[in-house]
């Protein structure tokens, strides 16, 4: 038992030791000091492994740095130890929302170094295809966009068209997406007649279904104000940062590679090129829906035009033969046999080739030696140069409005990271 | 005989355990860790045709605190797999992990300098499903033998107290591979 | 229109400092490094050439003993619709080239994946670090020494 004297003096020792302690403690005032946020490389509605450190001063946007490489694979260096043919499969995973058209930009490519063109049926079929890879990309924007705004309905709606496409090209191609469907000098096989009236069946509903998701968005008051005025980006900034593709063509400047520099078949076929003023997200969006009516019209005239012929080239040494060619006559079998082991052999030199994706200018640059793999090949992908433009157009924004920006640029990161 | 007869038709008998995992199996929330192509398919696997929601994943919830199952869809790189792991170990127990496509099963096509060759090389991964992208029926197959999985109580990571757990210190079971 | 481009560039710089060369349609120019910004500025700012979008920038690993790395440059003009290519070589001792950053604003991340794969350091950029790479890795992928399936434990993987 101890006394209360005693029990007094511990009380104030105790005490007095924890006044004796070091408390210095010193912080500055949390209101004033800016805030470093990381929207990770795992965010839902980044679109992708995406990171952005954004400074904030309370709710507004003062800096931001995005960050990207999470999804690096290393194309440039695979495509050295690969023949032109071996890296088709790879040219599918780099804007894996529209591969059909990624194929068709390698096959430009390669065939433009190499001196060859494809037959004209060959071409067409190129052209419906692309066109078809365009509308898929441009509903994944409009399902990802009315996503991340708030509209789950037309998410809904918009992979309901896409599942009727995965079936056109899983009846193309074999497989849903990731398709590898061109070839160098033509195509891997022709189209029957049965998947060009699927084609047209879905054509001839698709603009009743777009007209569907138009009205739940287009004259929405909370669609309306959470995208209109939003990241905005001048002409001049524009073309100083190198945006391509509908950004660009949101900003008033009138410019698509079917038009300025035509490949293909697309001199030959009737389509306007869409371009709004304003440079915001809501001339994004409006960009992207005429543009898909504008496809839906490239289509409808492609199937009334199509012309019968062969889909491969005739070039011996530099076209795989076909199979059944291979399997009955000699020369065929060592061409196939040469062009399989050692790829077709272009000639020294070296060629920049760009067409007009859905997200902006994909660009191949082949260096060629000589041999059957490239020297060095550089992919030139829109999105990586899109990106770019982000922290201009966050400036002076809300934090609430950086998921609308990004989902208007519609960055892919596969296409990005290369 | 015995009890269920004194107890009549309306009346079931079971294991606690197994009524609990029951529960788990029929409400798996999965975290979508979508890194590239084989995330769009993951997205169709939500979307009206396959629709996975019928099977008790009505949310994709994305943030790991609030779900059961990490689907890794997509290439692993070695600057990501940091960033995986952490995701990873913020999940409460109990946990699966399916490693979906070709590329977080083995690196996939692509046998270069930053791509982490499977990603059991950091994680403990309970199936594997083949393809390049997989069909999304092909995840629902994975789905359903996950759900097998989660009614036994097998589960290849999550903590040693977790009941029926596969120690990782004794020879391991072939893990289940779909597709 | 690419003779009109070889002659403007001509009269301005001189015969000796432009080799100009075609391939497929397309005009190549190699420029020696000094003045790679003042033809690139002089083709962004005359009126009649007006190359005023830089397409592409990349590196490329020639792998010879002498002017070892090489950058091109890809512009393209939207007035008149038109596709050149710059050329320049650098020495492997000393891979330093005077930065575009000024003239085109979308050369920056284009600089510095160049610098993140090869290893050219760009003078003058205003962030020059690593784009694809993490921040520690000490190699440069591209180069053609670095082999494709990279080097064992050059990047940290976290444990089971």
């Amino acid at each position: 038992m101890e006394t209360r004297t005693e029990e007094v003096s511990r009380k104030t020792k105790i005490l007095q030791a924890l006044e004796d302690q070091n408390a210095s403690v010193s912080f500055d005032d949390p209101l004033e000091n800016d805030m470093v946020l990381n929207m990770g490389p795992q965010h839902p509605a980044t679109h992708g492994v995406l990171r952005l450190l954004i400074r904030l001063d309370g709710e507004t946007v003062i800096g931001c740095v995005p960050e990207v490489g999470y999804l690096h694979r290393g194309y440039e260096k695979l495509a050295e130890n690969c023949t032109y043919h071996e890296f088709i499969p790879h040219t599918d995973r780099l804007d894996y929302l529209s591969p059909m058209n990624n194929n068709t930009a390698y096959a430009l490519a390669v065939e433009k170094l190499l001196g060859i063109e494809a037959p004209p049926r060959a071409q067409y079929i190129r052209v419906l295809i692309s066109e078809l890879a365009r509308i898929s990309s441009h509903l994944m924007f409009l399902g990802s966009l009315a996503m991340d705004v708030g509209a789950l309905t037309v998410w809904m709606w918009s992979f309901r068209e896409r599942e009727k496409e995965y079936d056109i090209f899983e009846n193309i191609a074999g497989a849903r997406f990731t398709t590898s469907y061109t070839r160098i000098g033509g195509l891997a096989q022709d189209v029957t007649p049965e998947t060009l009236a699927m084609v047209k069946k879905f054509i001839d509903e698709f603009p009743a279904n777009l007209e569907e998701c138009e009205q739940l968005l287009n004259k929405n008051r909370i669609f309306v104000g959470r995208t209109d005025g939003i990241g905005v980006i001048s002409r001049a900034q524009a073309i100083d940062l190198g945006l391509t593709g509908p950004g660009l063509r949101a900003c008033g400047v009138k410019h698509d590679l079917r038009r300025a520099n035509p490949y293909l078949v697309y001199n030959d076929l009737d389509f306007d090129i869409p371009a709004y003023e304003g440079g915001d997200a809501l001339a994004r969006y409006y960009v992207r829906m005429d543009e898909m009516k504008e496809s839906t019209k490239i289509v409808q005239q492609v199937l009334a035009k199509m012309p019968v012929g062969d889909v491969h080239a005739f070039k011996p040494k530099k076209v795989l033969p076909r199979k059944e060619r291979v399997y009955t006559k000699m020369e065929e079998l060592i061409h196939d046999f040469m062009l399989v082991n050692l790829g077709v052999e272009p000639p020294v030199g070296e060629i920049y080739n760009a067409v007009e994706a859905p997200k902006g200018e994909l660009g191949f640059y082949i260096y060629s030696h000589g041999e059957g793999y490239p020297w060095r090949l550089k992919i030139r992908s829109p999105s990586f140069v899109n990106l770019q433009s982000l922290p201009t157009m966050m400036m002076g924004g809300m934090v609430s409005d950086v998921v609308a920006i990004i989902g208007s640029l519609d960055p892919v990161m596969g296409e990005a990271d290369k | 005989m015995g009890l269920e007869h004194a107890l009549g038709d309306s009346i079931l008998t079971t294991k606690l355990d197994a009524a609990i995992n029951w529960c788990r199996k029929n409400s798996l929330w999965p975290m979508p860790m979508g890194i590239s192509c084989c995330a769009i398919e993951m997205m169709a696997f939500a979307g009206p045709r396959f629709d996975v929601s019928r099977f008790g994943s009505e949310v994709f919830r994305f943030s790991p605190r609030q779900s059961d199952v990490m689907i890794v869809a997509g290439t692993t790189t070695y600057k990501m797999a940091k960033v995986v792991r952490k995701i990873y170990d913020q999940m409460p127990d109990p946990k699966w992990v399916i490693a979906m496509g070709v590329c977080t099963s083995s690196g996939g096509m692509y046998r270069t300098y930053s791509v982490v060759q499977g990603i059991d090389q950091f994680l403990p991964v309970d199936l594997y499903v083949a393809g390049c992208p997989p069909r999304p029926d092909n995840l629902i197959n994975a789905l359903m033998k996950l759900r097998g999985m989660v009614q036994k109580g097998e589960s290849r990571g999550g903590s040693p107290n977790y009941v029926g757990n596969i120690k990782m210190d004794k020879p391991q079971p072939l893990p289940v591979v779909a597709g | 229109m690419n003779n009109l481009v070889v002659e403007r560039l001509k009269a301005r710089f001189g015969e000796s400092k432009i080799e100009p060369s075609e391939f497929r349609g397309e005009l190549a120019l190699i420029v020696p490094k000094e003045s790679i910004v003042e033809v690139c500025r002089f083709l962004k700012e005359d009126d009649e050439l007006k190359f005023d979008l830089l397409a592409d920038l990349c590196g490329i690993d020639m792998y010879t003993p002498v002017k070892r790395f090489g950058v091109i440059y890809n512009l393209y003009s939207l007035k008149n619709k038109h596709r050149i290519r710059l050329k320049t070589f650098v020495e492997e001792e000393d891979p330093t080239l005077p930065t575009v950053t000024s003239i085109w604003g979308t050369a920056n991340w284009h600089e510095r994946e160049t610098f993140d794969m090869f290893g050219i350091v760009f003078e003058g950029h205003p962030d020059l670090r690593r784009v694809y790479m993490p921040e520690e890795f000490e190699y440069f992928p591209l180069r053609k020494d670095f082999p494709l399936m990279g080097i064992p434990g050059s990047i940290p993987l976290p444990k089971k």
